[in-house]
């Protein structure tokens, strides 16, 4: 391989424009705009209008409540449920793999749109068809989206059902890279499936679920289309609304760009602590 | 051997005890958001759970489309899927074949700028994308609007990078001695070798463009250039259009990519486990 700078930067010259243009830029405005006002004509340095709002700002507050609540509650459901999901699908017992696989999968091609309209309509108090089923089993139906709660379960029920076989099949290419003579020799050494599963399994899916867990905080960390359109813009009053949401309000709706900028980089430096946090924690123990 | 057979036995039932109505209750959802969307306002409204199709599809159908030209937005779509797969094939394409095939100057910092930005959230972004494209560039409402910022993945620099690993580097040099150019060798030699990942991406890329939803929604008002899930999203909470129709929206937009879904099943899990192995 010869060294080939001009060859290699005119292949690589039309990605690296768009990434100049379009990434590397707004990387660098966005982070000085949370510092700027962006209320009034002119714009000028003025970190008060956003830093110092945001560390006083009760609706900020609540909004982040509101995320990392969705991120305790919903990942870990999810993640358990995926490698639950995965080894039961890697199982050579399975019938019709591929039928199960779609079941799970299909959700995945759904838009957020067509999906969050799907779930609006189920969770209806009055006509939603989970209500009626609840309703035909004999308990009373729940008021989804006007109880703070109820809202906030739907929200995480709606997210685990859409991404739960994405994360499956990604811990599911993990199982299958496991070679099989490390079950071979276990079974010879009479190690029950439970304790297989526990002590060979687990250990070795450890990356492939870290990597899970990372993709998931970080798209915790950015849910808007669930709480805009199936809770009706955060509700009720609030109780749902996330980071992402309160951003799009500031940034979008109010035209509010430098305290959204705030926002933005409170959001990706949340996103980037819990991450790093995560891989410390499940790092290999030497 | 006997007592062996029969736990195997048991066991293949209880794992089908607990898949199969797991199955069910994940693609119930999806059943019935198809059934839905042949409901008429009656059958929406009662109070019996109704699980088989009505006949109000094409009453539906002609309803999303007098109130809000839903065909429209499904061919702003279609054009933005296909043109946004199109260039961004290329690009991430050219971009993995320079990364496998040359050593270059700063080779290093390029390849941290694409992992680096692979978990940068696309907040920290869209504000100023938001401001050069409709304030600055006056470019609201536009094709290049819908599809350029869009552009830059890492993944798809990652994927290419990946498939032209695999392939052996002697058939390049061949076509060198005989002195072909790079982008000749490129296009004629590399991308031919490498097509089965070539669909993969270029599947991956559509879904994301056809199902994108945050920056159509902040680039586009006029109803004639929204894309069809900003459409769709705006019915959401409007009293003013049936339940029936907004799930013939979504069903038209779910029901494509579940075809290519199970037809492309192969390509499809290529392109999803990608980032994961690697």
């Amino acid at each position: 391989m010869r060294r080939r700078s001009l060859t290699a930067y005119g292949f690589l010259a039309p990605y690296l424009a768009i990434f100049a243009v379009f990434w590397l830029w707004p990387i660098i405005y966005s982070f000085m705009l949370s510092f700027m006002q962006t209320r009034r004509a002119p714009w000028g340095f003025n970190p008060n209008m956003t830093w110092g709002r945001i560390v006083q700002d009760p609706a900020f507050y609540n909004a982040l409540k509101n995320t990392l609540t969705i991120l305790a509650i919903q990942v870990p459901i999810m993640l358990t449920l995926a490698t639950l999901l995965a080894v039961l699908l890697n199982s050579k017992l399975l019938k019709a793999r591929g039928l199960l696989r779609f079941a799970f999968f299909a959700p995945v091609v759904i838009g957020e749109a067509a999906y969050a309209a799907l779930f609006r309509l189920m969770f209806n108090a009055e006509f939603g068809i989970v209500n009626k089923v609840i309703e035909t089993i004999g308990l009373n139906g729940v008021n989804w989206f006007g109880d703070p709660e109820a809202a906030m379960a739907v929200i995480i029920i709606a997210v685990t059902w859409r991404w739960v076989g994405y994360n499956a099949i990604i811990i599911l290419s993990g199982l299958q890279s496991i070679p099989d003579d490390v079950y071979e020799a276990a079974r010879l050494d009479n190690v029950s499936p439970r304790q297989q599963f526990l002590y060979i399994t687990l250990p070795l899916l450890r990356p492939v679920i870290l990597f899970s867990l990372v993709l998931s905080v970080i798209g915790s960390m950015q849910l808007f289309a669930e709480p805009f359109l199936i809770t009706n813009v955060g509700g009720p009053g609030g109780a749902t609304e996330t980071l992402g949401l309160y951003l799009y309000r500031q940034g979008f709706l109010n035209l509010n760009f430098g305290y959204a900028s705030a926002i933005a980089y409170t959001i990706a430096a949340l996103a980037v602590a819990i991450s790093a946090l995560n891989l410390w924690i499940g790092r290999e123990k030497a | 051997m006997k007592l062996n057979a029969r736990k195997t036995r048991m066991n293949a039932i209880a794992i089908h005890a607990v898949m199969v109505p797991l199955a069910i209750l994940w693609l119930f959802p999806v059943y019935m958001m198809f059934i839905f969307a042949t409901m008429g306002d009656n059958a929406m409204f009662s109070h019996r759970i109704l699980l088989l199709p009505g006949d109000q599809f094409w009453t539906n159908l002609s309803d999303l489309q007098r109130d809000v030209g839903f065909l429209r937005t499904l061919f702003n779509s279609v054009v933005v899927g296909v043109i946004y797969t199109f260039l961004s094939v290329l690009l991430t394409s050219m971009a993995g074949w320079a990364l496998v095939n040359y050593k270059f100057f700063a080779k290093g910092t390029v390849v941290g700028i694409i992992l680096g930005t692979m978990t940068l959230p696309f907040f920290v972004v869209v504000i100023p994308q938001f401001i050069m494209i409709a304030r600055d560039f006056g470019l609201s409402n536009t094709w290049v609007a819908l599809i350029v910022p869009p552009l830059f993945n890492s993944l798809g620099v990652l994927f290419m990078r990946q498939a032209f690993s695999m392939v052996p580097k002697e058939l390049f040099d061949a076509a060198r001695v005989e002195g072909v150019s790079e982008w000749k060798i490129y296009l004629h030699v590399g991308l031919p070798l490498v097509k089965p990942m070539l669909a993969a991406l270029s599947i991956i890329l559509f879904l994301h463009s056809w199902n994108n939803y945050l920056w159509p929604l902040l680039i586009t008002n006029d109803p004639e250039m929204m894309t069809a899930p900003v459409a769709l999203g705006s019915l959401i909470g409007n009293v003013d259009i049936s339940w029936g129709s907004i799930m013939v929206g979504a069903a038209l937009l779910t029901a494509p990519m579940l075809l290519v879904f199970v037809f492309l099943q192969k390509f499809f899990m290529a392109g999803i486990t990608a980032g994961a192995v690697k």
